[in-house]
């Protein structure tokens, strides 16, 4: 049990998560105090002593799963199967009318794919767990079609399982058959609504037992170090954003509110402590009177440090547009900590989107808006850093003031047009800081078309800014 | 193996106890199912997660850092636990500014005073010494020494001490739960404070020396996540995430929560719930707000909710306007693939 332990301590570490020597060693503590045979308390054990921060749970669960993956006795025979690929054998444990499927092949036995699917649509009906767990085994022997050794995570067999279920389409039978037994033949909207989200959890829940499958299947072929090393997936606070997927989108956008949350009261607490004002000299004598004239106590004055204004320039080219809207989305959430704040958007057109954040209550809303309203396409939708800066310069340029931070975020790929970076220049002259954040990794800079090295000799500071954690660092020294 | 994994494997032969770290006490649970039972007649359903952790606080006298949304039952647990154990509840509501002695301990400076004039009174009458000032107590004599050392030892000794919540749970020789509530609020500099209390178990006292717990406590952190919490506070606690409940524990939340409600009602009511989560809102409803509306819909006499209904009560569910209009649009309007 140590071993498995002190290698399941290894790989969070290698995932990323700070476990501490006392910690692991409280982990090893607990797991005195539960059964072992009981897997969730095992989990739930391990989760309390080694996982401090809610974000980390994914990564800790995925790292669970595969080292603890057959380990439960319900499990065994799967692991037995998934040893020896291509040997139909026979399963007694599994519900009645369970054929099984061989694996790796179409295979001709048991069920046909339309009595699969059919068994599927009842047990989802009827919300039959373990029928929908058995069915999860049989669907990913029959279409994942996995082959030994090769060395991937997964999610490619989870895609071929899922595209032959057709879940959407199971889903609108669901509904249909919903509607029907309802007493006037239709539902109300509220009725709808609420089914729908209940079928979708049930699914939900199969396409969770599928995966575990997978994975179980794929520990057995590959061992649970190779596999936990593919499966290792970054921390929400370390995912790059210009190749982040659409599942590390949305965690991203799950991380970018509380991140907002803590941004806005860590900064609004640096400005009411921290920063001593000058000698309040007055004050000060004042209270020297108690101690004969000798200033023992200086006194301060309030502090009242200025809050900058922020212009926010952001290429939402197809490349850098994600980084661009957490961008956007950060600063606007936490707006109140800053005096103003003006946001353009450029492609090679440049406009102007103050305005959707004024209006909308929700960042989210106002992202959309951008999106679908802002005119920021002037010739043929490739950016263009030169035009865009110079009608910029044109339009708004005498806005800029001495309090003014000026923060210029895109990839700085130009495709070949003219930099013009004296525009840059000169918001440097009336600007009080100019910074420039560039979501490539620093290595890429001033290759290809890039040409952030001639905007940056007219920049205070150029960032490289791939992932929420620099942000956020960035951001709260801003302030 | 890297070189990590032997380090964590290196203590193999059991970890001693470090010296002088109290007893824990007799245990409070038999086990997990028993903390969930227990639980549960009180009127707090824990599901296996809770149940594991607060067992294991108690087993491994470990400090719990509950976090998790407003709402979710973070401060509730700890008073449930309090009540199933019998135990006194000491509460320590944290809050941007608080310190050491609001905290932990204060001299009561005016008793102290009031002693030391006390004491000039007496010795005026009986001896007519001159009174020792404070400042200068060794003086040449050596009379005034001594009396002098005896007022000192006298005012700071326990008498005189104001014990704050943290210092009063490590002195109760009953069992006592205590509750450390939104821990997140004090500055970072402040949780230092809390350290000594949470991995020994003692409090330090310059002029008086180690106070030890003569029992441990069982101990709860809540927090609202509005910042990171600093790694020394979180290494020495058990950590536990409370999350919006599954739909069949919220319904069962309600029906235990909620008098005369019936059970047709409370499954809509956790499946209206679970649907507004899956929305994009502002602030989700919490438990303690599904608890409100269910006894709204009982006190108003609804039986099964309808759109309408649903419409004209989902103010006590969800507390922005725009949260407000994006619900009623989702939830009424017609589906358009219908």
């Amino acid at each position: 049990m140590l071993d498995v332990l002190t290698g399941f301590v290894a790989e969070l570490r290698a995932a990323g998560l700070p476990v501490s020597l006392t910690e692991s060693l409280d982990a090893a503590e607990a797991v005195h105090h539960v059964p072992l045979e009981d897997r969730d308390a095992l989990k739930y054990a391990l989760a309390a002593t080694l996982v401090k921060s809610a974000t980390h749970w994914k990564a800790f669960e995925t790292a669970f799963e595969v080292y603890f993956a057959m380990r439960g006795p319900q499990y065994d025979i799967d692991a037995e199967e998934g040893t020896a690929p291509g040997r139909p054998d026979e399963d007694g444990e599994m519900p009645p009318g369970e054929g099984q499927g061989r694996q790796g092949g179409g295979g001709g036995e048991g069920l046909s794919p339309e009595e699969l699917a059919e068994m599927l649509y009842r047990a989802l009906m009827n919300a039959n767990e373990a029928q929908i767990a058995a069915l999860a085994r049989q669907a990913v022997g029959r279409f994942a079609g996995m082959e030994p050794g090769r060395p991937v995570g997964g999610t490619y067999y989870l895609y071929r399982t899922l595209r032959n279920l057709d879940l959407d389409g199971v889903l609108e039978r669901l509904m249909e058959s919903a509607r029907h037994d309802a007493p006037e033949g239709r539902l109300t909207p509220l009725e709808e609504r609420l089914a729908r989200d209940e079928f979708q959890s049930r699914l939900d829940r199969l396409r969770k037992e599928i995966e575990d499958e997978i994975r179980r299947r794929l520990v057995a072929d590959r061992g649970t170090e190779a596999l936990a090393r593919s499966l290792r997936k970054p921390l929400p606070e370390d995912i790059d954003f210009m190749h982040a997927t659409r599942e590390e989108l949305a965690s991203l956008r799950r991380a970018i509110h509380p991140l907002t949350r803590k941004l806005a009261v860590r900064l609004a607490r640096k400005r009411r402590h921290g920063r001593k004002g000058p000698l309040d000299f007055r004050s000060t004598m004042r209270h020297s009177l108690s101690t004969g004239g000798v200033p023992v106590d200086p006194k301060f004055r309030y502090p009242r440090p200025a809050k900058p204004e922020i212009i926010v320039i952001a290429d939402i080219s197809g490349s850098v547009a994600a980084f661009a809207r957490f961008t956007l989305h950060l600063v606007h959430a936490i707006s109140s900590q800053f005096s103003k704040v003006r946001s353009f958007v450029f492609i090679d057109g440049i406009d102007e989107i103050t305005r959707f954040f004024d209006t909308a209550d929700d960042v989210a809303d106002a992202v959309h808006r951008i999106n679908t309203e802002a005119d920021v396409v002037w010739v043929d939708g490739h950016s263009d850093y030169g035009h865009a800066l110079s009608v910029f310069w044109d339009r708004w340029g005498d806005e800029i003031t001495p309090r003014t931070s000026v923060l210029l975020l895109g990839d700085a790929r130009n495709n070949y047009h003219a930099t013009q970076s004296w525009v840059v220049q000169e918001i440097r002259h009336r600007a009080r800081h100019v910074y420039w954040l560039n979501p490539e990794p620093r290595a890429y800079w001033d290759t290809g078309d890039s040409v952030v090295g001639e905007y940056a000799v007219h920049c205070d500071e150029v960032f490289e800014c791939r992932n929420l954690r620099q942000l956020e660092r960035f951001v709260s020294e801003l302030a | 193996m890297s070189a990590t994994d032997e380090q964590s494997a290196a203590p193999r032969g059991g970890t001693p106890t470090p010296l002088g770290f109290p007893e824990p006490g007799p245990p409070r649970f038999r086990s997990v199912a028993d903390v969930r039972d227990r639980l549960a007649a009180v009127g707090y359903l824990a599901d296996d997660g809770i149940a594991g952790v607060v067992y294991l606080a108690d087993r491994l006298a470990k400090p719990v850092l509950v976090e998790g949304p407003a709402g979710t039952g973070k401060t509730e647990l700890a008073k449930s636990v309090s009540r199933v154990t019998d135990s006194q509840l000491i509460r320590l509501q944290c809050y941007e500014g608080l310190d050491e002695s609001k905290a932990l301990y204060e001299w009561n400076y005016k008793k102290q005073l009031l002693r030391i004039q006390a004491q000039r009174v007496v010795s005026d009458a009986g001896s007519e010494a001159p009174p020792p000032a404070a400042g200068d107590g060794v003086t040449g004599e050596t009379r005034t020494g001594v009396a002098w050392r005896d007022l000192e030892e006298d005012i700071f000794s326990e008498e005189f001490l104001l014990a704050r919540p943290l210092l009063e749970a490590i002195r109760s020789t009953e069992s006592v739960v205590l509750l450390v509530d939104e821990v997140d609020r004090v500055e970072l500099e402040t949780e230092a404070l809390l350290l000594e209390v949470l991995s020994e178990y003692q409090v330090s006292i310059p002029e008086l020396g180690t106070v030890r717990a003569e029992r441990i406590p069982l101990v709860f952190l809540t927090s609202n996540n509005t910042r990171e919490l600093s790694e020394a506070l979180k290494r020495r606690c058990l950590y536990l995430h409370l999350d919006y409940p599954t739909l069949e524990r919220e319904r069962d939340i309600v029906l235990t929560r909620v008098p005369g409600i019936g059970a047709e009602l409370a499954d809509q009511v956790a499946r209206i719930v679970r649907s507004l989560r899956t929305l994009e809102l502002k602030k989700y409803p919490s438990v303690s707000e599904t608890l409100d509306w269910a006894r709204t819909l009982v006190v108003l006499g609804v039986e099964s909710i309808d759109a309408e209904q649903a419409k004209a009560t989902l103010h006590v569910l969800l507390k922005y306007k725009s949260d407000l209009e994006r619900a009623t649009k989702e939830l009424t309007a017609v589906d358009t693939k219908a």
